[in-house]
């Protein structure tokens, strides 16, 4: 393949890489968190990068995932919130309500 | 600060130093409800108190967290209440405990500002932790019927939560 003395080729491989990208995302998985009397289900989980996380509160109260420093999704009483896993690393979350709940996550690349 | 915690600390030292006014030494399922009820509707009386007081995002946001989870955890008790066909029983210790509570109300009353702030939310911290240890010590342990045990041991849980909040707030006010 030599993009520069064939620009239809190139197309073609963009075309091809743009589906490609396209695709990963359907490759990805949604990991399920349940909270039932504050405690997230499983406490901890792994995943990719990619995946998502998906918090089912099943508490008549309100919760949230917090990463210290980092994103924070807003779990409503009864409701469920998911959250797109778009760094690798290693992350600790508490609710910020109630700070002894406390789970965690490590993303792999 | 310890002066003024001492009037609800000793309303809940009724419940913890033994000299409770209950016959046979400790305090039967309806009357368990009512002071786990009372409770919540002191920290709800206090939150509703701070709201209109504080002007301090973080307060105000934590005063809110209180007000909604104790209001949910209180329907749950009288929904279970409901449910067992249970009539919450008034007793020396409810009555103790909301009377600790006004005197601390009229007294946040006095303060504004970063003052009020300091002393609603350190009482916010001794307060769950005393009712955390009525809760461990003697509601939790001489509840009879196994809902209500299992709805106090949930509530417990809540309130150390309550109580590490609370923490964390007083910690960034210093």
């Amino acid at each position: 393949m030599n993009a520069a003395v064939n620009p239809l080729g190139s197309a073609i491989l963009a075309l091809l890489l743009g589906t490609a990208a396209l695709v990963v995302p359907a490759q990805a998985e949604t990991i399920e968190v349940t909270i039932d009397r504050l405690v997230y289900a499983p406490a901890e989980i792994e995943a990719k990068v990619g995946d998502e996380i998906e918090w089912i509160n099943k508490d008549a109260l309100v919760h949230t995932a917090t990463v210290k420093g980092g994103a924070e999704v807003l779990l409503p009483a009864k409701k469920s919130g998911r959250l797109l896993l778009n760094e690798p690393g290693s992350f600790d979350y508490v609710c910020r309500y109630h700070p002894n709940m406390k789970g965690h996550i490590a993303v792999g690349p | 600060m310890t002066i003024r915690l001492t009037t609800a600390a000793a309303a809940i030292a009724l419940l913890l130093g033994g000299n409770w006014a209950f016959a046979g030494d400790k305090p039967t399922d309806p009357q368990i409800a009512h002071i786990a009820y009372t409770a919540g509707v002191i920290d709800v009386e206090a939150a509703k108190q701070a709201i209109a007081t504080s002007k301090n995002k973080t307060v105000v946001e934590f005063a809110e967290s209180m007000l909604r989870d104790h209001e949910s955890v209180n329907k749950q008790a009288l929904d279970l209440v409901k449910k067992l066909n249970v009539t919450p029983e008034d007793n020396d210790t409810s009555k103790a405990l909301s009377q600790a509570a006004e005197t601390k109300r009229s007294e946040l009353a006095k303060l504004t500002g970063t003052d009020f702030d300091k002393a609603y939310v350190e009482n916010e911290v001794a307060y769950h932790k005393q009712v955390n240890g009525a809760l461990e010590t003697l509601l939790i342990p001489s509840a009879q019927n196994a809902e209500l045990k299992s709805l106090l041991e949930t509530g417990l849980k809540v309130f150390q939560g309550h109580q590490q909040h609370a923490e964390h707030v007083a910690t960034e006010l210093k």
